[in-house]
């Protein structure tokens, strides 16, 4: 357990150049990928700097316990950037923890299906597992995704407190945590991890600080045992993405791991009706196995997921970070956790840990991850308007098809479509790809051919295979 | 070497990038070995070995030259890339994203100034031997 800390005369210092000096503490409340991710880069950069600071990151649950006890809840999908990102970092992300490298999308529509691969074949995408399976495991054979980044926080020099915390109070400016059965303890620097799924937050809204919890929706997961050799034979390397007209249904994926696959939905008041109906839905029996039976579940959650992100992420010697604060709508929210925990760590580091250097600092990247949302809403639009009008989704496959039929031809529609599922490029970017003149003289050509039913039906197993050219 | 990894998977012995060709992407090794290589007057000469979590390829992209050495596979490799474009936008968003490269690159640098120092040393002994000889003889 930590000891309290009394501050040396330096840390302090009046508000608006508080900042971390040697023996300054620092809590984290929840050890998922945003704390940990932050805890590891802060020791890291203090390292650099030869700062000598202390971490404890509050963490009750063991993410390698099967079970959502030990789960983080979500589809498990580390982005194409974040994956080069990490790499670039020096996180390496063994194939224990990888449960298989993604190296395709594959668009499922009512009108056909299209393949669309990353160059040279390359696993480009990660499919894990949060934490240490679904609630049918007995023994993992795999690490959990969570876990590993915890455990490379604690070899960095974090240490874990395996408590809840329950109350947070402000005394002479520094912030004091509170665990059941324990003493108060003192930090210079408080970051709050904990996601949205927690009443924590509640705590913070009532600190007067102006934070306000951030707007959530509901999520389906579920998870299925298939085996790894049938996952080859069918999913195989593939996340299969799905355009349905299904009432109150945006979006829904079907992500192969190990032995398992990851069904993920996303809509208006999802529930499990809608789980099922998606699941009876001809374009997902087509790629599932002939035997395979819905109602066996392996596990089934309905987290929320941060829609909306908070105005204000941050005051005195208080930042949040990954979906507590600021996180990118509906997509690659691990990598917006890796941005936000890395400028958070950056921020402290080398700028101060006083309210005005958070808001010069690190409020401009949670800004533009939360402008980049908003294009993002309309982004998503077209897509829903592709999931209403047939001949916008015959449209889509034509161009689509057209694209791979010339190679040398830049795939446009290719390239949007890889970007929106697979999240690694920022919204503005692919809206504005969108509106390109030449994809829209694409379009525009292939509207008379959609009309003669033309666009190319596919069967599973016979996708059209179209590389993206990387121009994100 | 299983579908669960990223990047890549070189066959041992395979190229993963030529001496000369035009440098537009670096590498990160997820898992394996590959060596650095030069020809000189047809003969091979290999410099140095790399594993798991190091990034090679990047002298290409700083300098804007070809390829320094070739890269090969030994043994099964699995290799992750990254194209000079996205690398670059992100190091110009995320400053700190190059401190890993710099050390890395650091470390290459005490390790070559290391050689040459034994290097020399080596042919001053080489030297001094053959003066002794010449002397004696």
């Amino acid at each position: 357990m930590a000891t309290a800390h009394t501050p040396t005369a330096e840390s302090q210092s009046s508000a608006g150049d508080a900042a971390l000096v040697d023996g300054s503490r620092v809590a984290v409340i929840g050890g998922g990928p945003a704390g940990a991710l932050f805890a590891h880069f802060l020791l890291q950069m203090a390292e650099r700097v030869d700062l000598e600071i202390g971490v404890d990151i509050y963490e009750p649950r063991l993410f390698a316990k099967p079970g959502p006890v030990g789960c983080n809840m979500c589809g498990g999908i580390i982005s194409e950037s974040l994956v080069q990102n990490l790499a670039l970092d020096g996180v390496r992300l063994p194939k224990d923890v990888v449960q298989r490298g993604i190296d395709s999308y594959v668009l499922h529509m009512d009108v056909g299906s299209v393949r669309i691969a990353t160059p040279n074949e390359e696993m480009r995408i990660g499919a894990v597992h949060r934490g240490g399976g679904p609630r049918d495991v007995t023994e993992a054979n795999w690490e959990s995704f969570d876990q590993h980044l915890i455990e490379m926080a604690t070899d960095s020099g974090a240490k874990i407190i395996p408590a809840r915390v329950d109350a947070v109070t402000r005394d002479d400016g520094r912030l004091v945590l509170q665990v059941r059965d324990g003493e108060p303890q003192t930090y210079d620097l408080v970051v709050v991890a904990t996601g949205v799924n927690t009443s924590i937050l509640k705590t913070f809204e009532g600190l007067g600080i102006g934070y306000e919890r951030p707007q959530v929706t509901k999520t389906l997961i579920r998870e299925y045992f298939l085996g790894q050799d049938v996952i080859n034979e069918t999913l195989g390397t593939s996340m299969h993405v799905f355009l349905l007209n299904i009432p109150r249904l945006e979006f829904a994926a079907l992500i192969p791991k190990g032995d398992y696959v990851t069904m993920c939905l996303l809509g208006d008041e999802i529930d499990n009706a809608l789980g099922d109906a998606f699941a009876a839905a001809p374009e997902v029996r087509a790629v599932m196995p002939a035997d395979w039976d819905p109602e066996v579940k392996s596990c089934q959650c309905l987290p929320h997921i941060n829609v909306r992100g908070v105005e204000k992420p941050y005051a005195e010697r208080l930042l949040f970070i990954g979906d507590s604060g600021v996180t990118r709508l509906y997509k690659d929210g691990i990598g917006a956790a890796y941005r936000t925990a890395k400028a958070a760590a950056r921020v402290a580091i080398f700028e101060g840990v006083s309210e005005d250097a958070f808001r010069e600092h690190y409020l401009p990247v949670c800004r533009s991850i939360t402008s980049d949302n908003r294009v993002g809403r309309y982004a998503f639009l077209l897509t829903q308007l592709a999931q209403r009008l047939r001949f916008v989704r015959r449209i889509i496959l034509y161009v689509a098809a057209a694209e791979q039929a010339t190679p040398r031809r830049r795939p446009r529609m290719s390239s949007i479509l890889w970007d929106m599922f697979s999240g690694s490029a920022p919204y503005s970017d692919i809206f504005m790809r969108m509106f390109h003149p030449v994809l829209i003289v694409r379009a525009a050509l292939a509207f008379p051919a959609t009309l003669l039913s033309r666009t190319p039906r596919s069967t599973p197993g016979a996708h059209a295979a179209i590389s993206t050219k990387e121009n994100r | 070497m299983s579908e669960a990894a990223l990047g890549r998977l070189y066959e041992d012995g395979e190229i993963v990038v030529r001496q000369g060709e035009v440098g537009d992407c670096l590498y990160v090794i997820q898992d394996g070995t590959v060596e650095f290589l030069t020809e000189e007057d047809g003969t091979e000469v290999i410099l140095r070995t790399a594993g798991a979590n190091e990034v090679f390829g990047e002298m290409a992209i700083f300098e804007r030259q070809t390829r320094s050495a070739t890269v090969r596979a030994r043994g099964p490799a699995r290799i992750l890339t990254v194209d000079k474009k996205n690398f670059m936008r992100r190091i110009n968003e995320d400053p700190s994203l190059a401190f890993n490269l710099v050390v890395t690159m650091s470390h290459r640098v005490r390790e070559l100034s290391h050689e040459v120092v034994q290097l020399e040393a080596e042919l001053r002994s080489l030297r001094a031997g053959a003066g002794s000889a010449h002397a004696d003889g």
